[in-house]
């Protein structure tokens, strides 16, 4: 077991915010974290990262006791990529990636060897290593996303926790980065926790879900196991549709249309993409 | 934890799936580079400082000015014999030079505390002040001349003394009243630091209603000068000046991490309140020992980083040293003008950085689209 969290409570302002949390993660899986605004998602990854710690419970972090070790050895360990980055003073892509050294490193030495070689590979494997002399605050939100991953990998983690990031990206950004984290974590073993807003994408690219609802896991296992109209809709409380994708076979998470609805109208809207027009009611369709 | 079962970036997988980018090039470039600058500016400094000593009412040649430094050397100094009047020593030695060294100190104290300031609150516009270390030693100071407390202690009137606990009693303050518990929020610090500070002027003031003949004596020393500045002045800065700016060095790499925001520099591994704390309290004692020395210098710890930083970029581990030798170098301009400018009379050195400030805060403006540190 990579990564253990037992019991964990935590609370924000006198509110609980996790309600008794157990999770085990496995070296080298992709879990993504879904669930409605407000359930504990964030939160849940900054307990992770030692940012909030719990009120009670602990985490466990490759056996270790998380709350025992000093913040340096903790990002050796973990590294995290948050939502949005605030506005940077003026670093370059390759100097902002270097700052990911820093919990390696000792305090009067210069950059090692060691330290460019792995500040060049973070680089290279996000595809930023034509942007290296460039400002980071130049950058597109695709750009500085990918620049933010590379920093991260510089910490050579074990962990790699996610918060939502590509929420503000377009499709193809997306994908990249999804595709990137996937074969971090097949490829070469490294474990990634994100959370994630789209259950779609959340279904195509990681190993296993957890569903959060109010602060407590309501489903955990494989994306057809959480990616249920039940589960979903006692989480979120919406009807929705779950078909296979055409090419992946994994839960694809459509929204029907709520009331009756003619293929002319939609036709004329949505001009193509549609498998086909959307004309049966949610009732009598469900999933697998 | 076993390092071979580390995720490896070996980096020979090619990223083909992310379209191609626009131009590496950027849109513009970082003016200089460290290490040249740094020699740049330590050169400059000498050239300044043996400059600085040559002028005055008594205009002194420049070799002569050499020999005269040389000659205290051990080993070196015997080979020029004495052939300058006697006072142009003293004037040299116990003038000129202890005044220049100061404000060197003094310079390159304030800039880099400002420095440390403005990476600990993430903001350009910080100084060494900003926690009312200078209302706090003003109204120590005014007290003192107020009250006749101008007597000798250890050599050192009470004034600067007085100045420097007040400034203690300040830092000491503002940190209880912005703190929750072992956290030290910036946003209330700088609260408290602005409150405490008011509250001080406004005593300052009162003190000067009520005792205005000393007015004159008092609003001269807040402005600060380096005149009648020797030795004490000197030895007693130096220890709070090099440890400052020693102290503050030392946390170069967490300061470059803490501009990227607290949480991100906690997840990189720094222990954000600790360095903060220390680094606040360390920051304000240096500038308070400048104050306590020299009155309240404006602008240097303002203008100083904040331009460097625009030339060297963010990286502390350059802009600390190049702060301290910039800081140095424009305060022991500004007091040679002060001093050189309307002989015999002196102009205060704050007037003359000030004077700095206005066409500064124009260029700032001028530069609007630029964010950020």
């Amino acid at each position: 077991m990579h990564l253990q969290i037992h019991g964990v409570v935590v609370s924000y302002q006198g509110k609980e915010v996790l309600k008794n949390l157990t999770l085990e993660v496995r070296r080298g899986d992709f879990l993504a974290i879904v669930g409605p605004n407000g359930s504990g998602k964030t939160t849940l990854l900054r307990t992770i990262s030692r940012v909030l710690p719990p009120e009670r419970g602990t985490v466990f972090l490759g056996g270790k006791d998380l709350a025992r070790l000093s913040q340096k050895e903790v990002a050796r360990h973990l590294g995290v990529v948050p939502q949005n980055q605030t506005a940077v003073p003026d670093f370059t892509v390759e100097e902002m990636v270097r700052l990911g050294r820093f919990p390696h490193q000792r305090r009067w030495q210069r950059e090692s060897r060691r330290d460019e070689e792995v500040v060049r590979a973070a680089l290279e494997v996000t595809g930023c290593l034509p942007l290296r002399e460039r400002f980071f605050n130049e950058l597109s939100g695709g750009e500085q996303q990918r620049v933010i991953i590379a920093r991260a990998l510089a910490q050579e983690p074990e962990l790699l926790l996610l918060d939502e990031p590509t929420s503000h990206l377009d499709i193809n950004y997306q994908q990249e980065i999804l595709e990137l984290l996937r074969d971090l974590s097949a490829r070469r073993g490294l474990t990634v926790i994100s959370v994630l807003h789209d259950l779609n994408l959340a279904s195509h690219f990681a190993d296993r879900l957890i569903m959060l609802g109010n602060g407590q896991i309501q489903a955990a296992g494989d994306p057809w196991a959480v990616l249920t109209p039940d589960n979903i809709r006692s989480v979120y409380q919406t009807e929705v549709l779950v078909v296979p994708h055409l090419l992946t076979g994994r839960p694809l998470v459509l929204l029907p249309p709520r009331g009756p609805v003619t293929s002319a109208e939609t036709a004329g809207k949505a001009g193509g993409g549609y498998a086909e027009p959307p004309a049966r009611r949610v009732a009598g369709l469900r999933g697998r | 934890m076993n390092p071979e079962s580390r995720p490896q970036l070996d980096g020979k997988e090619k990223w083909h799936h992310f379209q191609k980018d626009d131009s590496a090039v950027s849109s513009r470039r970082r003016l200089v580079k460290g290490p040249p600058l740094l020699v740049f500016l330590a050169l400059s400094l000498v050239g300044a400082a043996l400059y600085a000593l040559t002028l005055g009412p008594a205009a002194i040649p420049v070799e002569e000015t050499v020999h005269i430094l040389l000659e205290r050397l051990p080993l070196v100094g015997r080979y020029w014999a004495q052939s300058w009047p006697t006072n142009h020593q003293v004037i040299i030695w116990d003038l000129r030079l202890p005044r220049v060294l100061l404000a060197i100190l003094v310079g390159s104290s304030l800039a880099v505390a400002g420095a440390a300031m403005q990476g600990l609150f993430r903001n350009p516009l910080a100084d060494p002040y900003i926690l009312g270390v200078s209302a706090r030693a003003a109204l120590g100071a005014s007290s003192a001349i107020v009250f006749k407390l101008n007597f000798q202690f250890f050599g050192l009137s009470t004034v600067p003394l007085a100045a420097f606990l007040g400034s203690l009693l300040a830092v000491f303050l503002v940190y209880q009243l912005g703190r929750t518990g072992t956290l030290l929020p910036v946003g209330t610090l700088l609260l408290a630091g602005v409150a405490v500070g008011s509250f001080f002027s406004a005593l300052t003031s009162l003190l000067l209603v009520f005792f205005s003949d000393d007015l004159h004596q008092v609003f001269f020393w807040l402005l600060g000068g380096f005149s009648g500045r020797g030795w004490t002045h000197f030895l007693m800065v130096l220890p709070y000046g090099l440890l400052g700016q020693g102290a503050i060095y030392y946390y170069s790499r967490e300061l470059n991490l803490t501009l990227l925001g607290e949480e991100t520099a906690l997840n990189l591994g720094v222990e954000v309140e600790k360095v903060r704390r220390q680094l606040l309290v360390v920051a304000s004692l240096t500038a308070a020992a400048s104050v306590a020395a020299s009155g309240i210098i404006g602008f240097v710890g303002l203008i100083v980083p904040h331009l460097l930083r625009l030339l060297v970029g963010p990286d502390h581990r350059f802009l600390l040293p190049a702060s301290a030798l910039g800081g140095g170098l424009f305060l022991l301009l500004a007091d040679t003008a002060a001093r050189t400018l309307i002989p015999p009379t002196e102009i205060p050195v704050g007037t003359i950085t000030a004077f700095f400030g206005a066409p500064f805060f124009l260029y700032l403006l001028r530069r609007r689209r630029y964010s950020g540190l």
